[in-house]
């Protein structure tokens, strides 16, 4: 069983992220980077299906800057094989990488294929999606559980919709899988190891298009400015009280009563 | 009795450096045993596996006295101390496993009384790095970590926010880089001091002290890393040196005839860690660098308090500074200095130490209460009970750890805890200031 998860870096958010001078991008300059949490959940779940059924773990990661940490991480948790794929100077959008992905991946065996649902800095959620369309693969996205058939031939695989509503699928590999969250914490990789990969590790290449785009431009990109603030209401007891009754009536929340 | 016993008359020892008996190499220290004490009727696998660890060596010389039992702080709130790690390794637990290879906060007291130096404080980082590759780490633990890595502090806040406390400080600080030229002092400003509320209140006290002292003195700023010691204590070495090497690059790139710390912590990874990676410059804690300058401070009002002293573990036991802080204490007008039971040598730990700063929820499954609770209680009892009492400490892990102690344990209004250098900025100030 061949295992592949798709891994990506996002800027670390402890940082503040402060708009670039053209006014379209997040100013670089200081930022730092970690991986993307959900393609962590991804690595986490394709490491735990290994564990259990004894599959081979592959990671790949589009090279757009630095990601030997990143795939050394990969191996210091326990992944087989980590490949970097095309090259490309800054991060790719969905659709570039989709297609990239789709290139590396014709010449690597795969029976299930797991990326992080979405990301912090595009929430775009259509990598999945846009690789499982050009690769003609079944995809599902917002994965809470996955659990591999005895045959290898599906998987069961839970998708975690808003109000409490879980839906069962049960899909044919090799399928793409969206990864919300994995069943355990995303393992820790000891540094001494991560830095003895870095200096060991052989990556893998994977030669893919880097042009493309995905049809659309940054117009412009801004911080949300606040509309407005709370209304913080001072007085005694009963002052408030006779306040928020006021407000209660204004916005027509008792019942019966004329607005 | 009767009994026709052989007198043997012994006028003194006689310490030889290399001696071998009828073929039995019987060099070293005269506590030594001769031969290797043999335990039959359990594997050794286990004892064999922790002494091939560089660190682990000295656990197989325990004979169990139990002389480290009721020195270690753990056991006075659990069921602890080495020579019940000894007897688990006996019976064939390697610890990998087992809750209590991360109870123990490396206090270095039972390393002080043991008769046999069997050192826990390179056993149980030893023993803890085998747990971290296997990946058996607490996550409470390891999320400290990832955070130490990534931006170099343990909070995981951004490494450009580390100077935020100067905007209040009212005096200016140099930043190194900026300065340009050689200062007398680097003053390493640590993690808690840099990141934590309490922290920035002694980190801007000492900056105030150090200005009116009119000391040549500047920060590394965001450049400035975790000195990491209480990780590698915990068994992240690789995170150590990752960081040592990021704050050695930093130190070799400017002229500076010492170094100045907060945090004993800092203290013993400079001075007793960093000489073997590559840095060997003087290093001093700030209790030891004002010390000396005590005369020349001016203080302008009394701080009338009764005062007890914490040694911190790191600046105090393991590092054998005792005095430095107790002159600056009874510098101070007004100060009352009273010592506690657990004093100097015998110092009772706060908890922090050995990655317990980063261990609260998983130690509190196997203790009765916090260390710091427990030595809270205690320093109420010294000076608490009638009135205000001041425990003063000197290590950033400690203000927020013991207020948190002085709140869960019932003792709001009668402890307040303050960095030394907090009283001394107080006193150097006029009075209702």
């Amino acid at each position: 069983m061949e295992l592949i998860v798709l891994l990506k870096s996002v800027p670390d958010l402890a940082e503040e992220l402060e708009i670039a001078a053209d006014g379209k991008d997040l100013a670089r300059e200081w930022l730092s980077y970690v991986t993307s949490e959900w393609d962590e959940y991804a690595l986490e779940e394709a490491l735990q299906l290994k564990e259990a059924s004894g599959a081979t773990v592959t990671c790949l990661a589009l090279d757009s800057g630095p990601v030997d940490e990143l795939l050394a991480t990969c191996l210091a948790r326990g992944a087989d094989r980590a490949i970097k794929v095309g090259s490309f100077e800054s991060p790719p959008d969905s659709h570039s990488a989709a297609r990239a992905y789709a290139s590396a991946l014709a010449g690597i065996p795969h029976d299930l294929i797991l990326t992080g649902v979405q990301a912090i800095d595009d929430l775009d959620g259509q990598v999945g999606p846009l690789l499982a369309a050009v690769l003609d693969l079944p995809h599902v996205s917002v994965v809470t559980h996955i659990g591999l058939a005895a045959d290898g031939s599906t998987a069961a695989v839970s998708q975690e919709y808003a109000g409490g509503i879980v839906a069962e699928f049960e899909v044919d590999l090799p399928a793409v899988l969206g990864v919300q969250t994995s069943r355990e914490a995303p393992r820790y990789a000891p540094v001494s190891r991560v830095r003895q990969l870095i200096k060991t590790a052989e990556f893998g290449r994977a030669e893919a298009p880097a042009a493309g785009g995905s049809g659309l431009v940054v117009e412009a990109m801004s911080i949300p400015e606040a509309g407005g603030h709370a209304e913080m209401i001072g007085g005694g007891a009963d002052a408030i009280a006779e306040r928020l009754a006021a407000l209660i009536r204004e916005r027509g929340l008792v019942a019966g009563a004329a607005r | 009795m009767g009994r026709d016993l052989p007198v043997i008359k012994v006028d003194g020892v006689l310490e030889l450096e290399h001696a071998v008996q009828e073929g039995v190499d019987i060099s070293g220290h005269w506590n030594r045993m001769f031969t290797e004490r043999s335990v039959t009727g359990y594997p050794t696998e286990a004892m064999d596996w922790v002494t091939s660890l560089s660190g682990g060596e000295s656990m197989r010389d325990c004979y169990q006295c139990g002389k480290c039992v009721p020195v270690c702080p753990v056991q006075h709130v659990g069921d602890y101390g080495p020579r019940k790690l000894n007897a688990k390794i006996l019976r064939g637990n390697n610890l990998i496993d087992d809750p209590d290879l991360w109870l123990c906060t490396t206090c270095g007291n039972c390393y002080r009384v043991c008769p046999k130096e069997v050192n826990p404080l390179r056993i149980m980082p030893a023993i803890r790095e085998q747990a971290v590759l296997q990946g058996k780490v607490p996550d409470e633990l390891s999320d400290v970590f990832r955070n130490l890595q990534k931006s170099g502090n343990p909070m995981g806040e951004s490494p450009r926010k580390r100077i935020d406390w100067i905007a209040e400080a009212g005096v200016e600080v140099p930043i190194i880089s900026q300065l340009g030229r050689p200062v007398d002092v680097l003053w390493y400003v640590s993690d808690y001091t840099s990141y934590h509320p309490r922290g920035k209140d002694a980190a801007r006290a000492m900056a105030r002290v150090m200005t009116a002292l009119g000391v040549d003195f500047a920060i590394l700023g965001p450049e400035e890393r975790s000195d990491g010691d209480s990780a590698r204590l915990a068994g992240e070495s690789g995170l150590f040196e990752l960081l040592a090497e990021q704050n050695i690059k930093a130190f070799d790139k400017y002229e500076f005839k010492r170094l100045v710390v907060m945090d004993p912590h800092a203290y013993n990874a400079f001075r007793n860690e960093y000489p073997r990676l590559g840095w060997t410059g003087e290093v001093l804690h700030y209790t030891q660098f004002l010390a000396p300058l005590v005369d020349r401070i001016e203080f302008h009002s009394s701080v009338d308090v009764d005062v007890t002293y914490h040694d911190p573990c790191y600046l105090g036991r393991n590092n054998g500074e005792y005095d430095a802080p107790r002159k600056l204490l009874e510098a101070i007008p007004g100060i009352r200095l009273t010592e506690m039971p657990h004093t100097r040598a015998n110092g009772y730990c706060c908890g922090g130490g050995g990655g317990g700063m980063w261990l609260d929820g998983f130690v509190a499954d196997h203790v009765s209460e916090r260390l710091s609770e427990r030595r809270v209680r205690e320093a109420v009892e010294t000076v608490g009970l009638d009135g205000m009492g001041v425990l003063s400490v000197a290590c950033p892990y400690e203000p927020s750890r013991f207020e948190d102690a002085v709140k869960s344990t019932g003792n709001d209004g009668k402890l307040i805890v303050r960095d030394i250098i907090e009283l001394i900025d107080q006193a150097m100030r006029p009075a209702a200031s």
